[in-house]
């Protein structure tokens, strides 16, 4: 059964269309990464899955669940929305993590005002998570005392505070020195083995590689290439894909 | 007259002074919210009358607002209104310039909520909207983000505009004297009229100065409390 089923998004900005009928399907525990050059599209996608934009065509599904549809999204309640974000939790890429908050305070927030359990048992949870992303000695701190990717492994640990069906990460590791990505992939990797159902959008080629059941690769909103690791990134079927690999592996 | 007794007689035009500082701070900070949501409405006609309203406001000199709003009633209605509150309160209570202070404190709170509403709106602007997706992906409601993770971070970046604005009202308060209300400054200059004492009215300088010194410790203070995070 298909946790997470997405059917032709389409999504345009003004004249500008980014997506252009996006279709793919997940697994419960599956990882997908989805790469391509900036400006394919990845990114809206994912902003489109959180519903911090609207799609102007095409279907989410969740756990069989219909959560958007196209035809009727005008209707839609904001209390609805809202509703939605909630089967979503999305890491980005610049952290985002709340200023005036301590460690602890970040990830509790939210459930503490959405009232998902006790008072007690939330802060249970939050020490649980931060101990998951090894930030227990750093609990109390603000984010401003925090390395950049301790930073991205607390803003991890409050997405899964809320235990979301599926999480998005938004290039987590773009705004870190190279010597701090690791500890963050480290983590997403970890996450993997708890069987959490994850879209990753990356550059990263190499954790891809390893750690993603499945890649999509995007060109000018649609999906040109989409399959197993090993068929993408040993047998691309496409010139853009081994157009696009040969040159990120070139950087490297 | 005795030093003593200047500074008692000064010391009551600086009571009146510190109230309308008082209540324009008071009825002034909360007001400017409103004005500041609609001056930022996507509703265009709501948006266009808060503009409007601020550029006037901040357009003409708060001396002008104080005889607008002292003259008007009596000019355009027919009614001096705040004459005849004087008068009443004279006559109930002994107090001369009741109604003068009531338009005064209109005035007052009416200019200064257009410069706070300025100063929220900046603060609230300057917050990236990055914050807002932040708390919208957890699934929060507008109104928990606005309170529990914008806010915060709106009054950090405003006390120290707020606090330049503040040390300007205590001063401003002199106005008030235009349409003879007996703050510090008139008094100083009934004694200049009637006593020939002209030194007086340089003392109250040091009454002002004091109160600034307060209020700067006092601004000092919450930025200092607000050290704790940057953002």
């Amino acid at each position: 059964m298909a946790v997470l089923e997405v059917n032709n998004i389409f999504k345009s900005f003004g004249k500008y269309e980014v997506l252009k009928g996006i279709s793919f399907s997940l697994e419960e525990g599956e990882v997908l990464a989805m790469i391509g050059s900036s400006g394919s599209g990845k990114t809206t996608l994912l902003r489109c899955l959180n519903f911090l934009e609207r799609p102007d065509k095409g279907t989410i599904a969740v756990n069989e669940k219909l959560l958007f549809d196209g035809e009727s999204a005008e209707k839609m309640t904001e209390e609805q929305i809202r509703q939605n974000r909630l089967h979503f939790g999305l890491v980005f890429q610049n952290f985002n993590l709340f200023p005036q908050y301590s460690v602890i305070e970040n990830i509790s927030l939210a459930p503490k005002l959405l009232q998902i359990g006790t008072e007690e048992e939330i802060e249970q949870k939050a020490l649980a998570l931060i101990e998951r992303v090894g930030l227990s000695d750093k609990k109390d701190y603000y984010p401003w005392q925090l390395s950049g990717g301790q930073q991205q492994r607390v803003a991890i640990a409050r997405a899964l505070a809320l235990g979301p069906d599926v999480l998005c990460f938004d290039e987590p590791t773009s705004a870190l020195d190279p010597e701090l990505t690791g500890e963050v992939l480290k983590v997403i990797k970890d996450l993997k083995t708890e069987n959490r159902t994850m879209v990753v959008v990356t550059h990263e080629m190499e954790f891809a590689r390893n750690v993603a059941d499945k890649i999509i690769f995007m060109a000018n909103g649609v999906i040109e290439e989409m399959g197993p690791p090993e068929q993408i990134f040993e047998h691309p079927q496409s010139e853009k894909t081994k157009a696009f690999l040969s040159k990120s592996l070139e950087e490297i | 007259m005795s030093f003593l007794e200047v500074t008692s007689f000064l010391f009551d035009g600086f009571v009146i002074s510190f109230l309308i500082f008082a209540v324009t701070l008071l009825l002034g900070i909360p007001l400017g919210l409103p004005i500041a949501f609609c001056s930022m409405s996507r509703f265009k006609p709501v948006k266009i009358v808060a503009k409007v309203v601020v550029w006037v406001v901040r357009g003409i000199p708060l001396m002008l607002q104080i005889f607008i709003i002292y003259y008007v009633p009596g000019l355009l209605f027919d009614y001096p209104l705040f004459s005849k509150v004087d008068r009443f309160v004279f006559l109930e209570w002994g107090i001369s310039d009741a109604g003068r202070i009531l338009a005064v404190l209109i005035a007052f709170v009416i200019n200064y909520a257009c410069y706070f509403s300025e100063i929220y709106r900046g603060g609230i602007e300057s917050i990236s909207k990055s914050q807002y997706e932040a708390g919208y992906v957890l699934g929060l409601t507008k109104k928990q983000i606005f309170r529990k993770i914008i806010l915060l971070q709106v009054v950090k970046r405003i006390v120290p505009p707020m606090s330049n604005e503040i040390i300007t009202l205590i001063k401003d308060t002199a106005l008030a004297n235009c349409i003879m209300v007996c703050e510090i400054i008139k008094q100083a200059k009934e004694l200049a009229a009637t006593k020939a004492l002209i030194w007086p009215l340089f003392y109250t300088g040091v009454f002002y100065l004091l109160f600034v010194g307060v209020l700067t410790l006092l601004f000092g203070r919450i930025e200092k409390k607000l050290d704790y995070f940057r953002s």
